[in-house]
This record gives structure tokens, sequence and C-alpha cells, in this order.
């Protein structure tokens, strides 16, 4: 699928059938210390990602979206909820994941921790063909490097990482999740250990991968540019939940949540006064009640919310999980925010 | 008189594969007050420039030029009288809180120490309610003083450095990376804090970053390096958004500003790596991955030449003459002039 095309889809609101989708995953873990807290680090998420869409879950640290992605991957269980890829709901079976595990794969953040340093770069992407026992192993691998801009291709094969700039390892990581021909790459923080005039390359990468092959991506990132750069949907993930999700034109040229408008208010070059949230993230060990936004709302402590006569509302009445395909105009998970488009 | 001037600074590190120029004859000064943003990608020798200037570096290291603090040159001074310019004088926040603050020692007593040690008449009574102020000032609660590192949140240790750095009124920061580890909203409480407390005490800053967008925000000048060298210096917000020289363009570029039709979609970044420091190209140090190189960028030597009010620029499209595209006409004339001596 090229890019104009699902962007239409999600323009029209027509969407094809997810590629992977998650149906009210809620993932607890269980609590350690004294407390014994059980803490939610999802707290009920529907997210589709179509067939060559990139979407990009954002959100501050301890937010739940690396969670949310390991449970996409199947590497953590959720507490209820499920995860279906191609329609199918994911099975836990040692065999099944590993067949999944060929079509959904992972590229971390830090290309350096995620390459054996004694593997050459040949047999660092032979390892996954292995795995499955793929055949023509040399050709696949030698494919995969030069999809990634690793050109000629056997002249990487006998290099060491430590012999690669930083932007060339992130590339043979990539090519080592290509080569089982996936059709989603789950992406953690993909550019942010990666030199600046690197992540533009990276990020091009990406979007060449979803043209050519039609792959379709998660990008986990807490880099609103990055969503800007290359995510056809954005989806803001704020305590376990997704807060605001629709088209990055539509989030960024009007972001509804309070949340979504501090995040971008903060953004150097922003036209938007700098509204700066106080305090750290919150504790998913004690998710307040009401939205659960509400301590830190800066439309709440100005008496916006109370204006608009939905105080009391943010404060006690817990709002519903957003549903995963919804109307074109993109989705807010916000007592004010639907109090005024009611109006 | 400057509060900070390089003069010709070079830095070249003793390898075991032969000398490693880092630094290669930078030029700059800081006025008491100002804000300088010193930018460049890993291994540019920003850092090392960071570094020289409280003479951290390693043994290995050669200095040559000069380092003038309040007139006074860093380099030659005496250990007692370079003691008391450390953290007194100048101070650094590093970059990886996590990594500098002792991991088994209360945060009052890491910020106290430097007090203690350097201004011996202060008792420890006194040194700490300056502790409890200092906390206080960038923001933590005064208890904090009794916690460990482990307790604290990435952004309240990135604060904690800043107290440390703030305890003996230095007059001049050098801030490196402060916010690279930190999310957005992190990101800017920390910014912002930087910012009050260099506008209330009037003292100097340098902040060392690769992200041109959070250097535009924050400093006033801006300097770019590329290879050990500088090669674009002008007031921040002009060398951000209409850059002279192209790498200060791709750099610019690479965090794209949100809401900006031209990176939708198109993330931009510079092709091929940053040269290695030990076999720097010659000419022009930028020109093989320069999209806009001329065939005399690969042999003449640049220099800031003037590029408009308060700016300066190392690249020949800025020269009077380099307005053309056509090549033939100049280089003849540019070869006829003397080499700059570098080394």
């Amino acid at each position: 699928m090229t890019p104009s095309s699902s962007q239409a889809a999600v323009a029209s609101g027509v969407r094809a059938t997810p590629i992977l989708s998650t149906a009210g995953v809620r993932v607890e873990f269980a609590g350690r210390g004294r407390r014994r807290a059980v803490a939610t680090a999802v707290d009920g998420v529907n997210l589709d990602i179509a067939p060559g869409e990139i979407v990009a879950l954002v959100g501050e640290s301890g937010c739940g979206k690396t969670t949310l992605a390991r449970t996409m991957l199947g590497l953590e269980r959720p507490t209820s909820g499920v995860v279906r890829f191609a329609g199918q709901p994911l099975s836990y079976r040692s065999r099944a994941l590993r067949g999944y595990r060929r079509s959904v794969q992972l590229v971390l953040q830090d290309p350096t921790g995620s390459l054996n340093p004694r593997h050459t770069v040949y047999e660092a992407i032979a390892e996954g063909v292995r795995i499955h026992r793929l055949d023509n192993e040399e050709a696949r691998v030698a494919d995969a490097l030069a999809r990634c801009g690793l050109r000629p291709p056997e002249r990487f094969f006998q290099r060491y990482p430590h012999e690669l700039s930083g932007g060339q390892r992130q590339r043979v990581v990539i090519a080592g999740a290509l080569v089982l021909e996936p059709s989603v790459l789950v992406a953690d923080e993909p550019v942010a250990s990666l030199d600046a005039s690197v992540r533009g390359e990276i990020l091009s990468l990406l979007l060449r991968l979803r043209d050519e092959l039609g792959l379709a991506a998660l990008v986990v990132t807490h880099d609103l540019g990055l969503a800007w750069n290359i995510a056809d949907r954005l989806a803001v993930m704020y305590l376990g939940r997704i807060v605001e999700v629709g088209t990055p034109e539509q989030v960024f040229a009007d972001p509804r949540h309070p949340y979504t408008r501090a995040l971008m208010s903060v953004l150097p070059e922003s036209p938007i006064e700098p509204i700066v949230l106080a305090g750290e993230p919150p504790d998913p060990t004690r998710i307040p009640p009401g939205c659960r936004f509400h301590p830190r709302c800066p439309e709440l402590a100005s008496g916006a919310a109370a204006g608009a006569g939905v105080a009391e509302r943010c404060t006690s009445v817990a709002l519903p999980v957003l549903p995963a395909a919804g109307p074109a105009q993109g989705q807010v998970s916000c007592h004010l925010a639907q109090a005024v488009s009611r109006d | 008189m400057p509060l900070l001037e390089l003069r010709d600074l070079t830095i070249t590190y003793r390898t075991e594969g032969g000398p490693v120029p880092a630094v290669r004859g930078v030029n700059l000064s800081l006025e008491a007050g100002q804000t300088l943003g010193l930018a460049g990608e890993s291994g540019c020798g920003k850092s090392t420039i960071a570094a020289s200037v409280l003479r951290l570096l390693p043994l290995s290291a050669k200095v040559t030029g000069q380092i003038l603090f309040n007139g006074e040159d860093v380099l030659t001074m005496n250990w007692g009288r370079l003691r008391a310019v450390r953290w007194a004088g100048a101070s650094i926040v590093f970059q990886g809180a996590l990594h500098s603050l002792n991991p088994v020692r209360k945060i009052g007593r890491q910020i106290g120490e430097p007090i203690l040690l350097h201004e011996p008449d202060v008792s420890k009574e006194a040194a700490g309610r300056r502790v409890t102020d200092l906390l206080r000032s960038v923001g933590l609660p005064a208890d904090r003083a009794d916690s460990y590192p482990h307790e604290l949140s990435g952004g309240q240790k990135q604060r904690v450095m800043i107290a440390m750095a703030l305890a003996c009124s230095p007059n001049l920061i050098i801030a490196d990376e402060p916010t690279t580890a930190l999310d957005v909203m992190i990101q800017a409480q920390v910014l912002n804090l930087i910012g009050g407390l260099v506008a209330d005490r009037g003292i100097g800053m340098i902040m060392i970053s690769h992200d041109l967008s959070v250097l535009s925000a924050t400093c006033q000048r801006l300097a770019v390096m590329y290879a050990g060298r500088i090669v674009e210096e002008g007031p921040a917000h002009q060398v951000f958004t209409d850059a002279r020289h192209p790498y200060a363009e791709a750099l610019a570029w690479a965090f794209p500003i949100i809401g900006d039709v031209r990176t939708r979609m198109s993330p931009r970044g510079l092709p091929g790596d940053p040269p290695d420091p030990a076999d720097v190209p010659s000419g022009c140090s930028f020109h093989p991955r320069c999209a806009v190189a001329r065939p005399t960028c690969s042999t003449r030597d640049m220099e800031l030449w003037p590029a408009g009010e308060g700016r300066r620029a190392a690249c020949v499209r800025v020269l009077p003459d380099g307005h053309g595209e056509s090549a033939a006409g100049p280089v003849e004339q540019e070869n006829d002039q003397p080499e700059e001596a570098v080394s």
C-alpha cells in the first residue's frame, strides 16, 4: 500500500482489516515492596494498525507505551483483552509465537546494545534465517542489507559492529528484522540514540520500506517531531490509556486533550504559549479517579473546566476507553473537549 | 573583557594509532551574562572543549592555544588557583545525571560538599541552609536532601546536578547535553529552570547539544561544530532558521518544526557519516557529504568568513565572489590566497 492510499483510507474513515490490533488490552504487574500495590501499566487500550500504516505511540516515560508495544509483540501477556494479528487472536504456545515473531519484528533503541559485539554483520542477520529454517540464507542476508542502504552488501558481511558507525549499526538491526519478511515492525525509540544527521536517514529508511514492502510499523517514542516526520496516525498515551488519537495534521493543528496541548506547547518553536506541567509522571499503582489526568490538568486548575460545567465530572466520572476505529476526525478522551464539541 | 575566551584552541589525543585531533583551532568568546549554544554531533569535539575549560581532560590530551577565564589562562594556572576556579568560578553540568551522582551518599551531602571544600569558613549548618535554598531554587522540596539518588526520578536527578553546579555561585556554567535523556515535559521544566537561573544571576552559560531547536530556544548565540572546528556562528535563532553553512542547515532540518509542511512525511538526513577524527578530509572537512560542494572545496582551507550582521560561516558560498553557482571563475583566485596555518 502506498502512503497516499493509506492516508486516504485513514481520511475517509474506511479502514482495511487491521494487520495488528489490540482490544481492551490491560496489563498489570504484581506489586513488590511493602505496599504490594498492583501497577496497571496498560489500562484498556484499543489500537488498530492497518497494513502499510505507520502509527506513532507517544507519551512520557512510564506511561505504558513500551509495555503496550511488548504486549503487541507477544512478549507480555495481557491481563485481560486480546491482541489480534490479521484478525486472529494471538496464541501464546511457543510454536505459534515463533511463527508470529517472523511476522512482527522488533527494532530497539540502542543499536550497540542490540548487536552481539563478537558476531559479524552476516551472522547477526543470518541468525533469524537459521532459527526459522529458511532457504537461500546468503541471498536473503544480502537482500536485507541492500534494502537498508548498506551497499554493496558483501562488503559488510565480515564487518563487526565496532567497525560501523551508529547509523550503520541501526541499519544492520533493521536489516536483521527485515530478513524474515515481516509485515509489521515495532520500533521502540528507533532514533533516540542516534546522531542528528543520521536520524533523518533512518526515518527515511522506515518510510521507504513501507512504500516498497508495504510494511506497517508501530513506532514508540517520546519525540513528537518523529511522529510529524513519518507517522500516518498518532496516538498519545497517558498513564496506561490512549487519550487522543488522530492524524498528525489533526492532532498538531488542533490538539484537543489538555495533555497533548501541553506536550506540544513545550516544543521549541511552538506557536502555543508554553504550558509546563509541574511534577512527575504519575504512579501507575495509584491511578486517580475520574479523568486520570485531572491532578495535573491545566484546564481544571485554571477553572476552564468549571466554566464549562464539567469540573465535577473531571474528578469523579471515569472516561470510557477510546474505540479503535472511530470517526475520521480523531478522538479524544476528555470531559471538557466533549462538552465543548457538543456545544 | 569577555568572561571566557578560547584562542586558537587545539586539542589532540595521543592514541596507539597516532595523534587524533579532536579540536582544531577554535576561537570563541562569551561575555558575562551571555548564553552560547555549542552544537554538533558525537565526535565533533564539543564535549572535549567543555572538559578543557576546567582542565578535566585525560593526560593523553595535548592542549595548545589559550583558554582565558576572566583574562586568566586556565592552561597555565597552578593547581591551587585551578581548584579555586573549579566550582567557584565555573562549573559543569554533565550529561547522564544517573552516572554522575554517588549512589551511596545522600543528595544533601553531595550538594554541600563543594561548599564545604571551597569555602572553609562556612559552618556545616550554614552549608545545610544553603543546600536547602539550592534545592528550592531548582524546584525540589528541601526534604529531598535526605534522599539517595536512586529514590529520585531522572528529571529530579538532573535538577540535583544543576543545584550542585550552582552551589558555589560560579559565574560560568557549562551544561553538556543537560536534557538528552529526559522526556519532553521534563526537558521543558529543566530548560525553563536553567534559563531562569542564568537570567536571575547574570551568569554566563555554554550549553552543548546536538538539538539545534533546543539551543535556539534557550541561547542567544549559537556555534555549530564539525570535525573539530566551528563552521558557523551567529545569533541562535538566525542560525537555526537560516543557516549559511550546509552542515548547520542539515542539523537544523534534523529536528523538524511541527506544522511545517515541508517536513511532513519527508524526514531529512545527511548522507554519509562524520569523518574519522584521525583522518579528516582535506579542504573543507564537510565537502564529501556536502550537496552543494564545488571543486575548490576539496582543496581550499576554510576560515570563518563574515556572513551577515554578527554572523560568521566557514563556507565559500558566503564569500562575495562565491555567490554565483559557476565554480570556474573564482577558483584560481582562491587558490592564490595564502593557506591558513592548521595542523
